[in-house]
């Protein structure tokens, strides 16, 4: 579904990114993982149509995207959450969600200005749309509250209900549990499942072990902007490489705990 | 013409580094400068003492505007900001107009009107005064800031306003500073200019908005890309009021900055920003 | 009720009730001019609104619209022979037009660069205006023709204090159709956070550019009424001056709120007439009331009363 091949980019002199390739087909729940400053958010950012790679490609159903302009490959089913949540704060989390359903709306300028009942039908599907997924990523009862005033829990996951709402075929997932509690990430440890269940193509970015090797089909590592190892959770768990540059001694012990 | 926009470009540079202030009464310091040397030469008083009369004023009115203004207005948007320094420009501009008056003054020039031939042009001794003051300024400004410990401090509080005040830099009072230098830099062009051009209470705004238009044109908070901005635009339009009509040499600096901010947003010298996300 | 209260609309009815019974209360055709004014400029900062307000994007050059509509209703009749009906579309066309072609490249800009280039276009425009003498009467303007409808000569106070009115309610009721629609979901989203509405799929420059035609034309259309209205118009109607009324129309009320666009509008309409009791010193009391005002109540009139009565 998605492949990207031999990715590479630096700023200012510094190679973030060199001779990066991997796939993942749907249904998938593929990791990559790495130590900070390893390049992943960067290589989202690439993947998404945010930076342009110096080198390499990336491709989307077979379509050659690389480069492609954001809101196009949203067009061509992908989509993302961020690492510092680029929740809209000023919109209520039901709406965060409904803008998530724009590609699917029909966007006829001259029917919004005077408000033909056409678009009060769509205004209320859109509507209905956005409730449903909040349910599913366990979201009830705040649909009105203004997203700025959501827990932050509940901020990752209205995210994660929002990049749904496009209907994706590959969804790019930027550590969906930083910062939560051992509760809030068994939840989205869920919501992953779930989706990957229904056929989305989902590649995670994730510090949270745990996590990552309980409910990964397989893993990335990556190093210093570069491929180290790539496998399923339990070999890249005994990968002496990944040990010396990830996981260290403890999270050998960490990820060893975690249910297969 | 070009030197009094760098100076005004580069007054307003100083406070958008220090504060991130987009500052419209910029051109006020300069009416102040202007007007206030040439009502007080008017009234007996010898000229250099003027000039360094007018300077003060200027400082005192831009530690006024920060603090009754600026300070109180904490965390205020963007736009509200524009909003508070265009008030403050519109209020100035008020005063000005009752405690002098509403008409356009003129100072004699500093060393006599015969002009000096350089290469064919012929260029009023005044201006060369004003091209050298600015050229000083500049230096000096580069000296204080690059090797002196408030100059240091100034830097880091442009850079990144909580770190400096993390590591006890007095932000509050680095700001002031630099409100107050700008000031002074905006008055001394003021004083320089006079001679040259007429000044009145409303000469301000035309200048702060071109000297706006310069800053960004170098690249918004780089002060070498504000006195190149400047002097850039001063050409232009000198060169400008030659072929196309005098009229609209008003509109060539501005046509030029539009333009090149549409091929280059960050400015000429400005560096590109990547946004993380 | 209690769902009309809440309701988007709600503003678009209070405004008709206001429009419909105010003149039962003003004393004088001198308030109903005053109230025409209003309503007047009113419609520019609603358009200005949704640009500033709702897509987050800053014009310090409106005025630059507001007088390609005022000089369209001048110019069109003296020069290209059409009645001044046909001169105000055109008028708002132009403008229209105009933010098309320039609104690509200049909403390319962000923050402070945004600021200054919409300001430079409005000067531009301003500065065209002085000085096409030929066409545009120089610094001195020129007379405009009252509008004459169907032979019906529209003149006055009172009549200007309906259409203006009028079209201020239609204008509310355009401008809330789209907050409510997904364009305008899509324009709230990019003011919040363009990375996300890009990732998305929504079109940023397409939307913002919608934003800025938008209140263009509704600028146009304002400066054309307020022209009509005066019978003369001069480039100070394009002016630096008055773009930033406009802006501070909009800020001071609050931005984001229609009905503190209209309450900026109010404001600065009003409160000058009211200063002209301090005449030399009425600049100075302008520039005071719009530092405290932006001190004290950052986010505008509006919002901030909205803040205060929301909690009971």
């Amino acid at each position: 579904m998605l492949t990207t091949d031999t990715i590479g980019i630096g700023f200012g002199g510094v190679t973030a990114l060199s001779q990066v390739s991997f796939k993942v087909d749907p249904g998938e729940i593929f990791a990559i993982i790495g130590p900070n400053g390893a390049g992943k958010t960067t290589l989202f950012n690439v993947v998404s149509g945010l930076y342009t790679p110096r080198e390499g490609r990336v491709s989307l159903g077979g379509e050659d995207v690389t480069g492609m302009a954001p809101h196009l490959l949203a067009r061509r089913g992908l989509s993302r959450t961020f690492q510092n949540l680029q929740i809209f704060f000023r919109m209520s989390a039901a709406e965060n969600v409904m803008v998530g359903r724009h590609l699917h709306e029909r966007r006829n300028i001259v029917a919004h200005l005077f408000t033909l009942p056409s678009v009060l039908r769509q205004n209320a599907f859109t509507r209905a749309k956005a409730e449903d997924l909040l349910a599913f990523v366990g979201l009830t009862g705040i649909a009105d509250r203004a997203a700025g005033a959501l827990p932050y829990g509940a901020l990752r996951r209205l995210e994660i209900a929002r990049a749904l709402a496009t209907e994706p075929k590959v969804l790019l997932l930027d550590e969906p549990a930083a910062g939560c509690n051992p509760v809030e990430t068994a939840e989205i440890d869920e919501v992953i499942q779930k989706i990957a269940a229904s056929g989305v193509a989902v590649v995670l970015v994730e510090h949270d072990m745990k996590l990552v090797m309980k409910i990964s089909h397989r893993i990335h590592v990556l190093d210093q902007g570069r491929t180290i190892a790539e496998g399923t959770a339990a070999e890249v768990r005994a990968n002496e490489r990944v040990i010396a540059a990830y996981l260290g001694k403890h999270g050998r012990a960490e990820s060893e705990h975690a249910p297969d | 013409m070009g030197a009094i926009y760098a100076l005004v470009a580069l007054g307003f540079t100083l406070i958008y580094n220090a504060s991130d202030v987009l500052n419209f009464a910029q051109g006020e310091f300069v009416m102040l400068g202007g007007m206030v040397t040439v009502f007080a030469a008017a009234a007996g008083v010898p000229l250099p003492l003027a000039a360094l009369l007018a300077i003060a004023v200027a400082v005192a009115v831009g530690l006024g505007l920060y603090y009754l203004a600026i300070a109180p207005a904490r965390g205020a948007s963007a736009v509200s900001l524009i909003i508070i320094t265009i008030g403050a420009s519109i209020l100035m501009r008020g005063i000005a107009s009752i405690v002098f008056d509403k008409n356009f003054h003129s100072l004699a020039p500093f060393a006599g009107n015969k002009p000096i031939i350089v290469g064919g042009a012929a260029l009023l001794p005044q201006s060369i005064i004003v091209l050298f003051g600015a050229g000083l300024i500049v230096l000096v400004l580069w000296l204080f800031i690059t090797h002196t410990l408030t100059g240091k401090a100034i830097l880091a509080t442009a850079a990144n306003r909580l770190a400096a005040r993390l590591v006890g830099i007095n932000t509050g009072a680095v700001v002031a500073l630099s409100f107050a230098v700008s000031a002074a830099v905006g008055a001394v062009g003021g004083v320089l200019a006079a001679p040259i051009t007429l000044t009145s209470y409303d000469a301000g705004t035309l200048l702060a908005l071109k000297g706006i238009a310069a800053a960004m044109l170098g690249g918004m908070g780089n002060p070498l890309g504000a006195v190149v901005g400047g002097l850039t635009v001063g050409l232009l339009e000198a060169f400008g009021a030659g072929y196309v009509s005098s009229s609209y040499k008003d509109a060539i600096g501005f046509l030029v900055i539009l333009l090149v901010l549409f091929a280059m947003p960050q400015g000429l010298l400005g560096r590109a920003g990547v946004e993380r996300v | 009720m209690r769902r009309l209260l809440h309701s988007p609309y709600a503003v678009v009815v209070l405004l008709a009730l206001i429009v419909a019974l105010l003149p039962l209360v003003l004393p004088s055709t001198f308030y109903m001019r005053m109230a025409a004014l209003v309503f007047i400029f009113a419609l520019a900062v609603v358009g200005l609104n949704l640009l500033m307000g709702f897509a987050g994007q800053v014009s310090l050059g409106h005025a630059g619209f507001f007088g390609i509509g005022a000089y369209a209703v001048a110019v069109g009749p003296a020069h290209l022979g059409i009645p001044s009906w046909a001169a105000l579309v055109l008028g708002a066309a132009a403008a229209g037009l105009m933010a098309f072609i320039v609104g690509r490249p200049i909403l390319r800009l962000r923050g402070h660069y945004l600021a200054v280039a919409t300001l430079g276009l409005g000067l531009l425009i301003a500065l065209v205006f002085t000085n096409e003498a030929a066409w545009t009467g120089g610094p001195d303007g020129m007379p405009v023709p009252r509008l004459v409808v169907f032979g019906f000569r529209v003149f006055g106070p009172r009549m200007w204090y309906w259409i203006a009115g009028i079209t201020l309610v239609i204008g509310t009721w355009i401008c809330v159709n789209l907050i409510a629609s997904p364009t305008g979901r899509a324009l709230r989203a990019i003011h919040d956070s363009e990375t996300a509405s890009r990732v998305l799929g929504v079109d940023v420059a397409r939307y913002k550019l919608t934003a800025f035609v938008i209140s263009a034309i509704y600028a146009a259309i304002a400066g054309a009424y307020l022209a009509l209205f005066d019978g003369l118009v001069t480039p100070i109607t394009a002016g630096f001056l008055r773009s930033i009324e406009f802006v501070t129309m909009a800020v001071l009320g609050g931005l984001g709120s229609i009905f503190g666009a209209i309450v900026g509008a109010a404001l600065l309409v009003l409160l000058p007439q009211v200063l002209t009791v301090f005449h030399d010193y009425e600049h100075i009391v302008l520039g005071a009331v719009m530092i405290l005002i932006m001190i004290f109540l950052p986010t505008g009139i509006v919002p901030a009363l909205a803040a205060r009565f929301g909690r009971h």
